[in-house]
Parts: C-alpha cells; sequence; structure tokens
C-alpha cells in the first residue's frame, strides 16, 4: 500500500455511501415518527418517542449479542479480530443501553407521571448498563494484551444472559413496563407499525456504521500499542547493546496477531 | 408540559449524542491515522 491509496482515517468509499443510505434513511424515519404517523389513542403523541426508544434498545441489545458472540470465539481461538469485535461491540452496548435509559425516563414521565420508578424492566436495564460500564473498565485496566482479552470475554459471556434477564423481566415479575406490542400478529395501526420497522432498519444502519467506524479505530489504537511498545524494545536494545531480532514485530505478546478481515 | 416537549426533548438528547459519538470516533480515527504508517492501516 503506498502513502497516497492508504486511508486518512477510519472512512472509505463503502462507510461513505452507507453513511449516506442512513442519512437519508433517518430523515424519511423522523419524518415518518414525528409527522406521518398517528398519535396513540392512550399515549397521544409520546408515542413518537417509542419509535426512537425501541430501536435504541434493540441495537443495545444487538451490541451485547455480538460481544458475547465474539468473545466465546476469541476464548475459543485467541485470535486479536474478536477481541476488538468484542470490545467495539460492548463500547456500542454502552452508549445505545445509556441512551435506552434516557429515552425511556423521558417517555415515562408524560405516560406513567415519573422519570423512573424501580420497576423490573428498568431495574434490569441499568443492571446491565452497570455490567457494560465494568467491562470498560476492565478494558482500561493496565495489564497485558492476553490477559486483558481474556478477563473482558469472560464479561463479555455474561452479556447475553442478562439481555434475556431484561427482555424477560416483564413476564417473570408485575411490571408497570408494557409487555410485547409487536409480535407474530401485531396490536397496533399499520402506519404505526411500518414506522416502527421502517426506524429499526435505520436503528440497524446507524449501528453498523458506527460499528464499522469504531472497529478501525480500535484497529488503529491496537497498531499504534505495537508500534510504540517495538520502538520501546529498539530502544531498551539500543542502550544495552544488543542486536535487534529479525521479526520487527514485539515477539513478546502472547496473543498471535492474525491478518483483519473488515 | 405538553407530549411534544418530551418528544422534541428525546429526539434531540438521542441524536446529540449519537452525533457527538459518530464525530469523535471520526476525529480520533484521522488523529491516529497520522502517527501510523501507510502499510500499517490495512483493513482495506
Amino acid at each position: 500500500m503506498t502513502s497516497s491509496d492508504a486511508p486518512a482515517g477510519t472512512g472509505s468509499t463503502g462507510t461513505r455511501v452507507l453513511g449516506l443510505v442512513t442519512l437519508a434513511g433517518i430523515a424519511l424515519g423522523a419524518y415518518l415518527a414525528l409527522v406521518a404517523s398517528p398519535q396513540d389513542e392512550n399515549m397521544g403523541d409520546a408515542v413518537r418517542l417509542l419509535y426512537l426508544h425501541v430501536p435504541i434498545v434493540t441495537m443495545a441489545y444487538v451490541g451485547c449479542g455480538l460481544c458475547t458472540l465474539a468473545s466465546a470465539i476469541y476464548l475459543w481461538k485467541r485470535s486479536e479480530w474478536w477481541d476488538i469485535t468484542a470490545a467495539v461491540s460492548a463500547e456500542l452496548a454502552l452508549v445505545f443501553t445509556a441512551l435506552t435509559l434516557v429515552t425511556g425516563m423521558i417517555w415515562g414521565k408524560p405516560t406513567w407521571g415519573t422519570y423512573w420508578v424501580w420497576d423490573p424492566r428498568l431495574t434490569s436495564t441499568a443492571m446491565l448498563g452497570l455490567l457494560l460500564l465494568g467491562y470498560a473498565a476492565i478494558r482500561r485496566l493496565p495489564s497485558e494484551p492476553a490477559v486483558r482479552a481474556r478477563r473482558t470475554a469472560i464479561v463479555g459471556l455474561l452479556l447475553v444472559p442478562n439481555v434475556y434477564i431484561v427482555n424477560r423481566s416483564v413476564t417473570w415479575w408485575r411490571s408497570l413496563h408494557q409487555g410485547t406490542t409487536i409480535g407474530l400478529q401485531p396490536k397496533i395501526h399499520d402506519l404505526m407499525f411500518f414506522t416502527l420497522m421502517f426506524d429499526l432498519l435505520v436503528g440497524a444502519l446507524v449501528f453498523a456504521w458506527l460499528l464499522i467506524h469504531r472497529w478501525r479505530l480500535a484497529w488503529l489504537e491496537h497498531e499504534i500499542e505495537l508500534t510504540e511498545l517495538d520502538d520501546a524494545i529498539a530502544e531498551r536494545r539500543a542502550e544495552a547493546g544488543v542486536a535487534p531480532p529479525a521479526s520487527p514485530s514485539a515477539p513478546h505478546l502472547a496473543m498471535p496477531r492474525t491478518e483483519p478481515t473488515a | 408540559m405538553s407530549n411534544w416537549f418530551y418528544v422534541g426533548l428525546g429526539w434531540t438528547i438521542a441524536t446529540v449524542a449519537l452525533v457527538a459519538y459518530a464525530l469523535w470516533v471520526i476525529g480520533r480515527g484521522r488523529a491516529l491515522s497520522r502517527r501510523l504508517p501507510p502499510e500499517r492501516r490495512r483493513w482495506m
């Protein structure tokens, strides 16, 4: 790769096309949610928050699912690619879980008359957010890359069981939160159902765009970490008058290096 | 306050948060790219 065709950031032609499609989707999705779709007979205009809240919740779940899957594969294959995928998915899950709590609280005020109650769904979602914060904290603890990857992969395995608890909380315990609205036989108006499905698709596009860019950023961070390590080792060897090894990459790293495919 | 206040608040907070996160990712990606030689930016 020459310096002229090397990417100057995390973008590429593919992500630019995806970004434009996503922006068009956001504009149409917002129009459907805020203008075209009718009021709900119980919630009134507050239903328009659900076209935002439900896609955000769904993408938080997708992020958790991806993190658990990548963590399990990492523990099996010990590949950096899956470690980075797990870490990036967890970060996106944290962002979307935080937004889930914020948009849910804002929806709760006009609907239930309060921003927060210690309801099973709200409490279990807050617990999921805390678990994701714990994952992020462990990720930032100073340690060997392989140790850090193994620790976070073990935490990553806990995410899907937690998501299952969040999802089932409205049926296992008495809850203020509504149960399933969209199933095989949707209980809502046709245009409301279409708007919700369309905004779910837009949410998936936003998530995919963020995931690709964040993955590439994580790869850059990883490469810089390795470069700095190589430089530091070379400096120490020069100080000690030891000849450099044949391979320039850090030989002491426990994790085998694999080529990225994204 | 009317329901529209809460609708506007929710949509604004989510949009601002996601745009801010996206800008941080893009900005940091550009900054880190400058610190790496071209042959190590290899996801393409």
